[in-house]
């Protein structure tokens, strides 16, 4: 496990660590994504890893801002990254009150596949090694581990 | 002022052919355009024929996946048909772990579409 970033930025050598406070702009979670993936590619992550990450970041984002703090303005989502050669470990904050994965439908069922929302829990899970919401469920760490993925 | 369009729209004699403008179809806000864009086209057409191109598209959220069930819905709602094409394997894989690629129809590329269309399959 990569130890967990604290401070922002608090890169030591041969690792990123690096948090944000996001309010939202779009250009803010672009320039997120930007410096994630620059910082996968140098340590060493493909282009595979990178649209994994990119995906599961992007649902994770989502699902902070408009479930976590139910799109209020005023709430923030943080999110704290730490890469190395073998790990990414992403976790995303947001202040509401928490949230049961255990809620959501599965998205693949005969009687949900019509349905327009509920899979991005599912895409994360897919494709990240691990999908975990710390107590008291506003917390999602995601990790992605070099030799666990295709 | 107008909202910003992120769809190219074609009208070609066996379909409605769109394109989408933007290589990363993952902010909600271009997502919401681009429903309100398709919505439109399956609204105005009395049996719409619509076949929605990917190329160039290289990252794709959930959020444009509801989106096109709920324009899959509207078209099927007026006996329409719907074909999805150009879908890279990164972006496919997406279709196939949700298992949309069971209930959107996918084709190869715009041929294949079109070909599906006239044959009625």
């Amino acid at each position: 496990m990569v130890p967990h970033p604290h401070g922002s930025p608090a890169s030591g050598p041969g690792r990123f660590a690096r948090t944000w406070v996001l309010h939202e702009q779009r250009d803010s979670v672009e320039r997120l994504q930007s410096e994630v993936a620059e910082a996968l590619g140098s340590q060493g992550f493909g282009e595979a890893a990178a649209f994994a990450i990119r995906l599961a970041l992007e649902e994770a984002l989502v699902n902070g801002f408009r479930h976590g703090n139910r799109g209020d303005p005023s709430k923030q989502v943080t999110v704290e990254c730490a890469i190395d050669a073998d790990e990414v470990c992403i976790e995303v904050i947001d202040q509401g009150e928490g949230f049961d994965p255990g809620s959501v439908p599965d998205p693949t069922a005969e009687e949900n596949i019509e349905i327009p929302s509920g899979r991005g829990i599912m895409l994360m899970r897919a494709y990240m090694t691990s999908v975990e919401y710390l107590p008291p469920g506003n917390r999602l760490r995601i990790v992605y581990r070099r030799d666990t993925q295709a | 002022m107008a909202q910003q369009s992120y769809v190219k729209v074609h009208q070609d004699p066996e379909c409605t052919r769109v394109e989408f403008t933007e290589k990363h179809v993952i902010d909600e806000v271009v997502i919401r355009a681009i429903g309100n864009e398709l919505t439109k086209l399956v609204d105005d057409s009395s049996r719409p024929r619509i076949v929605v191109s990917f190329k160039g598209v290289d990252h794709l959220s959930s959020a444009a996946l509801g989106t096109l069930l709920t324009v899959m819905n509207r078209v099927k709602a007026k006996d329409g048909h719907l074909r999805l094409c150009d879908i890279s394997p990164q972006i496919l894989q997406i279709f196939e772990i949700t298992k949309l690629n069971r209930v959107l129809r996918i084709e190869k590329d715009l041929a294949a579409a079109k070909a599906s269309l006239s044959s009625g399959a």
